[in-house]
């Protein structure tokens, strides 16, 4: 029977008595048939789905469609098309917008959580369910939600403001383009209270492997409040804090749910929540009637291009305190 | 690579725990039990913990309950200005013509069949992936995984196009496969982050066992079947929970796989963003909403320690 262990063990010491040659290959070739039999099922999947679809994107993006069907080269003509396209910097700008206001907003928020919910002796199990339920909703139901209550008419938002005798706004709906829209603010915050629980829920994981001596000795050398936060909390957490940072820039530079269910798959007034994936999106799907998928890739390169260079520059710049 | 395990994540907390119960006095967190102990530490502990529930409570279930309570008014209510904050005359009969309106039960249904479909095809052949490249190491098998992984660098949604394209006209089998539920099973076995997850688990599995198995006569199947999948049970319970969310919560690739026919292919999320992109009348629009919550919601209380442990296991990966 095969044996797999044994023959490998053996072979490795090249000193146990070998069976005969062709046993033992035709042991490999049984081994790797039937494991590549175990594969076929994913390895097709990743080609069709992940590996040929990554290449197709690089491709159509220099060619372009021909009347009749079927696609033929055409150098960067859809580079230059979409950079010409005023849309197609506004969209740059806005998820740039977004991908900041969400670190401004989004960032510190469920660590600051994370840390208040470590202190508490009670209701933890509670708070944790309450903080991650938001993440389990189907993100259409929460940003309808949201969009009613921002909505200007019978939101309950623009009512609180009223009571209390403040402004009301038009939140996502708010025209202006200056770069901290109140529009793109509203995308933020209900793009916070969706997505905070699972890194509230990772920081929350790592506050409680910080070893409790550590605080002690600080507080021993009379070490206040918020300097045992600055000296311990932080750069103990230093690694999770810097994953996450980097998986969210990247994360929130793909925006395209909150923005299209909370516009109405618009863009605000004036595109001002307009995303690069919602304008790819469109360049594929809508825009003038007519799909033109190779803009939509070239757009889908740069994007990718974008991140790839955020993410290797960044693991670069925090390489040596990772260690 | 920088991944918490689940098992001492979840060790430290109940040890951690009681850890601190056996030696009061010593600071465990930021802030000492001595300093909580004190008359002053007591009150003002006291303030935080009632602030904390209420903030939260209002913050996360507030939202909900208006989720729930605003399917539940007429239609006139429902867009009165100022907005009433209960059903001031209860009308449940709002769900039921959502339900209707929306389709709920077909989008239920296709969203069921999407996610249940997807975990099926994903445990087939993510986990026999796994097990081969764990322990049949086949020729050129940790290149096969080298190129799996590398697909996590890249940003899944800037895929999308190329990946409906191809999905429209398969290259060498020219099938069109927009629009029919294969468009969300397949590509959802070609998740790198779960054979990643599973390959990890069966690493950890000792080969004397499958070589005892081997010796008794069992084929590599029978292996799988009887001695791998019955120890890997907690890490196929993460892979499963995390394949049924991602579909379930997932929007732009049902938008562009499932948009448009008739009767509807949607799935909830999709379905629901499409009722308000048309002309429902907003307390419709949200009843479905509400209803499309419920399974999640139902889902996660069931499974949240589950749910929470996957999360600390898989959230980190770089």
């Amino acid at each position: 029977m095969a044996d797999v262990a044994t023959l490998r063990k053996a072979s490795a010491r090249q000193s146990a008595p070998s069976r005969v040659t062709t046993g033992r290959f035709g042991q490999k070739v049984r081994r790797n048939l039937s494991a590549y039999g175990f594969l076929v099922g994913a390895v097709l999947c990743f080609t069709f789905f992940s590996w040929y679809p990554i290449v197709r994107e690089v491709i159509l993006s220099f060619q372009k469609a021909v009347y009749g069907g079927g696609y033929t080269w055409a150098g960067w003509v859809n580079y230059d098309r979409i950079i010409h396209d005023p849309t197609f910097w506004l969209a740059w700008r806005n998820t740039l917008e977004f991908s900041l206001l969400a670190l401004v907003i989004g960032y510190a928020v469920p660590f600051c959580v994370a840390i208040l919910l470590n202190e508490l002796r009670h209701a933890r199990g509670y708070l944790r369910v309450l903080v991650y339920l938001p993440v389990m909703l189907p993100p259409a139901s929460a940003l309808l939600l949201f969009a009613l209550f921002y909505n200007p008419q019978y939101g309950l938002f623009d009512d609180i403001l009223h009571t209390l005798h403040l402004p009301t706004s038009q939140w996502v709906f708010q025209p202006g383009t200056g770069f901290i829209s109140i529009a793109m603010i509203s995308v933020v915050i209900a793009s916070t209270w969706m997505n905070m629980g699972g890194a509230t829920l990772i920081y929350l994981a790592a506050l409680q492997n910080i070893p409790g001596e550590l605080y002690e000795a600080a507080e021993l050398d009379g070490a206040g409040l918020f300097k045992r936060i600055r000296h311990i909390t932080i750069p103990q957490t230093r690694l999770i804090l810097i994953m996450l940072l980097m998986l969210q820039v990247v994360a929130t530079m793909q925006m395209f749910v909150e923005s299209f269910v909370l516009t109405n798959g618009g863009g605000g007034v004036g595109d001002n929540t307009e995303s690069v994936v919602m304008l790819m999106y469109q360049y594929a799907f809508q825009l003038s009637g007519s799909s033109n998928y190779n803009a939509a890739s070239a757009l889908g390169v740069m994007l990718m291009l974008v991140l790839a260079v955020f993410s290797g520059g960044f693991l670069w710049a925090t390489r040596e305190r990772r260690a | 690579m920088a991944v918490l395990s689940t098992a001492s994540v979840r060790a430290a907390g109940p040890d951690g725990a009681r850890r601190r119960r056996e030696t009061t006095g010593s600071t465990r967190t930021l802030i000492s039990s001595a300093q909580l102990n004190r008359r002053s530490g007591k009150i003002a502990y006291r303030i935080v913990l009632t602030l904390v529930i209420v903030v939260f409570t209002l913050v996360f279930i507030g939202p909900l309950y208006f989720l729930f309570s605003d399917g539940l008014k007429s239609t006139q209510e429902a867009i009165a200005t100022p907005p009433t904050l209960y059903p001031h005359h209860i009308y449940p009969s709002t769900y039921v013509q959502a339900w209707d309106r929306v389709d709920m039960a077909r989008l239920l249904w296709n969203t069921l069949y999407y996610a249940f479909g997807a975990l099926a095809f994903q445990l087939v052949f993510d986990v026999t992936a796994a097990y081969a490249l764990s322990k049949l190491r086949p020729f050129l098998g940790n290149a096969i995984l080298f190129l799996m992984l590398a697909t996590l660098m890249i940003p899944s949604t800037v895929l999308v196009i190329p990946q409906y394209v191809t999905m429209a006209d398969e290259p060498l089998l020219h099938w069109n496969l927009i629009g029919s539920p294969e468009a969300i099973w397949l590509p959802s076995v070609a998740n790198a982050f779960s054979i990643f997850l599973l390959k990890r688990f069966f690493d950890s599995i000792p080969t004397d066992y499958l070589d005892a198995a081997s010796i008794d006569g069992a084929s590599r199947l029978k292996i799988l079947w009887r001695i791998v999948l019955p120890i890997s049970r907690p890490i196929i319970g993460v892979v499963s929970i995390f394949a049924l969310v991602a579909v379930w919560k997932d929007f732009l690739w049902p938008l562009l796989a499932e948009y448009g026919y008739s009767p509807t292919r949607e799935s909830l999320s999709v379905g629901i963003w499409q009722a308000a992109y048309g002309a429902t009348p907003q307390n419709l629009i949200i009843a479905a909403s509400a209803m499309a919550a419920i399974p999640t919601i139902v889902f996660f209380l069931i499974f949240q320690r589950n749910i929470m442990a996957g999360l600390t296991a898989g959230g980190i990966r770089g």
